[in-house]
């Protein structure tokens, strides 16, 4: 794809309110064009994950919404998720953006197979039925490298492990072809190894697909590892943003700059021990 | 940040404690003062509301308001009485479940299910027959019954609390047993269970009526409000006082509790009451 | 060579009849020398960490501490291993009770061991060693962040002046810069209380600030074990090259960049 790719998503002045009447997101704007991939990096409380709810318009009851979030998603036409029904938003959801959430365990039916799981969009969105439907369900569990996808399908969640159930999820949330795959914080609950499986397989799909990419987290490091661009918020509003390598290596905001200094502080930790080794 | 020291006091528990306090006060007037004797039965019978019997008499002849104001000691002393065993055996049931090893909490679990599907009034009836219709054998009954749910309610909530870190971390610390109950375990299950026996309180006192209604309660001149209700039924037409008195009384002190034990839940739990 | 506070020796652990946790698994703390265990979710090091914390028997093998057997029966000996060896958890959520006050919580160590002598001002003083304000004592766990009830664990943790403080995942709940708050106050703590970490712990660069010994398990076994730099720096099982290459890394900085940190070796 070339550089001018068509804007998927426009977010304006988002301001989301608690009912106690605290300022959980104020004035958030950008933009996400079809293909990209952007970090949205923050704190606990800094609002990052309310921000992702208010684009899939599944911000809890008695939250105050305003601004704009408008979604000019491919056969889809220009939407606006703030203020927009609930059937409105359902046909948005699956088909313009779909999530994965931190702990693949709670967002999965631990009472349903995984395979009847993984299925249930592609029945809805894709009308298959029967031998097709499985055929597809095995290949949506192949796509996200799971090794014995027939065995998988069959097993229940907490059968298999929390690397393998946050593949699933994965399945699950490409199974409708988002223009816009949200990724809220997918690979905190998972071993060093498990993430970084994880991390180079959701970067490999978004790729091949031309998906763009949301992708929520705490960590800066993970973040780069991913991300194109970066928006960093702090008590809910954005204080800096910037391709990556911009705020990585010449962060302008000082919170922006102590995050970046605690990454290279851990980093550096390891790099010394490295040093010692090789250095004699 | 906006952290509330204390919420208003709760409305829901000033309103409990108001409609509940009413009728513990009449229970405890009815130890000191009395306008008939509850065994007189000088007035005429099925007489209506009025003077010298402020709210009537029975059919046979007995003062209403002297039978109500008794009936409000027995209705409490059901309740407590049924709560304390209800909540002690309960209690002591549900830890040694939620302590237990698997085999022997799949084991308490069934009996207290099998208790659960008992009906109450064939287990009071059962009571009865091994001693005799009274008061206490109600109670009895009723807390046996009652014990059964505080009990699986007790197993839930310890095993939630056993599994929380900080009971490891006291047990690293050399904590005892005992220890950890008294310190960590009941102030952590405290709130909801104290909210569920202020619930059981207010059904223990509705089931005294019923087994009183149905002739397995206290005998007389012991008036409870159930039997009051029994023997009004036949003549509810005539003389409607006496089922609408002690009708009335019961809902105020079952709506009464049942707001303080949501008041309490409020007001109980600190980690509910502070916002973070 | 000095001898062990803590060992565990060729050490086995099974839940019941399924397939052992453990399988002759032996690890020895010697006093200065911090250790991490590190591994996949799975491995047992959590199972570990019990045996060492005397919550769990191992099946076969020994738990010594002082090189003495560690024996439930023995009160006088678990007493001092109680004093001797604290422990801090992952989730600083669950570990503190949401019905104590801190000043209570804190004092728990003290109360059990029946240390109560100046309690007051022990409790005072481990607040202060992690960075916490003395008012602090009289307020409940709610009234605080994430990194700040970590500290309030660790405050729990050292108030009885152990040599060992053992720890599963201390900072992988917490945002990165709490967590480089919480590694500095662990790394300070280490040096100014002669505290010895045991942690367990996924996260390499964490290890490398904090342990002088690494010990990977894999299924149960011990499959490598040595100096942090050399198991680092030359690892030798292919599940240890793995977690090291696993490490997510910000992108290095660029020659022209003007900030004041220290470049990573390349």
């Amino acid at each position: 794809m070339t550089g001018d790719r068509a804007t998927l998503l426009a977010v304006a002045g988002l301001h989301v309110r608690s009912p106690e009447g605290r300022d959980l997101v104020s004035d958030v704007s950008f933009t996400l064009d079809a293909g990209e991939r952007l970090g949205l990096i923050g704190e606990s409380g800094s609002g990052k994950s309310m921000t992702a709810l208010a684009i899939t318009g599944l911000t809890p009851p008695g939250m105050a919404v305003s601004g704009s979030v408008v979604f000019d998603a491919p056969g889809l036409g220009r939407t606006e998720v703030v203020g927009a029904g609930e059937r409105r938003l359902t046909s948005l959801r699956g088909r313009a953006t779909s999530t994965v959430f931190q702990e693949p365990l709670t967002a999965l039916d631990p009472l349903m197979r995984v395979g009847r799981q993984v299925a249930e969009p592609l029945r809805r969105r894709r009308g298959l039925r029967g031998r097709a439907l499985d055929a597809a369900v095995t290949a949506a569990l192949e796509e996200v490298r799971l090794p014995d996808p027939e065995r998988i399908a069959r097993a229940y969640p907490h059968e298999i492990s929390g690397g393998q159930r946050q593949r699933v999820a994965i399945a699950m949330a490409l199974a409708c072809d988002p223009a816009l795959l949200i990724a809220d914080e997918p690979t905190t609950a998972l071993d060093v190894t498990v993430q970084a499986d994880v991390l180079a397989l959701l970067d490999g799909l978004v790729r091949e697909r031309g998906m763009a990419l949301l992708f929520i987290s705490h960590d800066l490091a993970v973040v780069s590892r991913i991300a194109e661009r970066v928006i960093v918020l702090k008590n809910g509003a954005a204080v800096e943003s910037g391709s990556v390598d911009d705020v990585v290596n010449a962060p302008r905001h000082p919170y922006t700059r102590q995050l970046v200094g605690s990454a290279r502080r851990l980093d550096s930790a390891l790099d010394d021990v490295l040093d010692d080794w090789r250095a004699p | 940040m906006t952290t509330r020291r204390r919420v208003p006091r709760s409305a829901t528990l000033i309103a409990g404690c108001v409609l509940a306090g009413l009728v513990l006060a009449v229970a405890v007037l009815s130890f000191f003062w009395l306008p008939y004797a509850p065994d007189d039965t000088s007035g005429d019978r099925l007489m209506p509301p009025g003077l010298p019997h402020l709210l009537g008499t029975d059919k046979l002849g007995r003062d209403l308001l002297t039978q109500l104001m008794i009936g409000a000691r027995v209705a409490l002393e059901a309740g407590a009485g049924s709560v304390l065993i209800g909540g002690l055996v309960g209690l002591a049931g549900g830890l040694a479940a939620g302590f237990a090893t698997r085999w022997l909490d799949d084991t308490i679990s069934a009996l207290l299910d099998i208790l659960i599907a008992f009906p109450t009034v064939l287990l009071a009836m059962l009571v009865t027959a091994a001693r005799e219709a009274s008061l206490g054998s109600a109670v009895i009954a009723i807390g046996l019954a009652m014990s059964a749910i505080v009990a699986r309610l007790t197993r839930v909530l310890v095993k939630r609390v056993l599994a929380q870190d900080f009971i490891t971390a006291s047990r690293t610390s050399g904590t005892s047993w005992p220890r950890i109950i008294l310190e960590h375990v009941l102030p952590n299950i405290w709130p909801t269970l104290s909210v569920n026996l202020a619930l059981q309180f207010g059904l223990a006192v509705l089931a005294e009526a019923s087994l009183s209604y149905l002739g397995l309660g206290a005998p007389p001149p012991n008036a409870s409000w159930g039997r009051m209700l029994q023997e009004a039924q036949a003549s509810v037409f005539i003389a409607p006082a006496g089922v609408i008195a002690p009708g009335v009384l019961l809902v105020v002190l079952v709506v009464g509790v049942n707001l303080i034990a949501d008041g309490v839940r409020d007001v109980a739990d600190p980690t509910r009451r502070r916002t973070r | 060579m000095t001898r062990p506070i803590l060992e565990v020796r060729d050490a086995g652990f099974a839940y019941g009849r399924s397939a052992p946790v453990l399988t002759d698994v032996s690890v020895a703390v010697t006093p200065g020398r911090s250790l991490a265990l590190v591994g996949e979710s799975g491995a047992g090091k959590t199972t570990l960490l019990r045996l060492l914390l005397g919550l769990a028997r191992p099946t076969s093998g020994q738990v010594l501490y002082e090189g003495r057997d560690l024996a439930p029966r023995d009160r006088a000996l678990m007493r001092e291993f109680r004093r001797g060896v604290q422990t801090v958890f992952q989730d600083p959520y669950s570990s503190l009770d949401p019905r104590q006050r801190v000043g209570r919580i804190v004092s728990e160590p003290l109360r059990s061991l029946g240390l109560r002598e100046n309690m007051a001002a022990r409790v005072a003083a481990a607040l202060d060693a992690v960075g916490l304000p003395e008012d602090a004592a009289s307020r409940y766990p709610q009234e605080f962040s994430g990194g700040q009830r970590q500290r309030i664990a660790i405050a729990r943790a050292i108030v009885c002046e152990p040599r060992v403080l053992l720890a599963d995942e201390p900072v992988s709940a917490l945002d990165v810069s709490t967590r480089v708050r919480i590694v500095d106050l662990l790394h300070e703590l280490r040096e100014t209380r002669a505290l010895t970490v045991v942690m367990v712990s996924h996260d390499l660069a964490v290890v490398a600030a904090l342990c002088q010994e690494v010990a990977v398990l894999e299924r149960g076994r011990i499959v490598e074990r040595g100096d942090t730099a050399q198991v680092l720096g030359a690892p030798r099982h292919p599940y240890t090259r793995r977690l090291i290459d696993s490490v997510p890394r910000l992108p290095p900085p660029a020659a022209t960049s003007n900030t004041d940190l220290k470049a990573p070796g390349h």
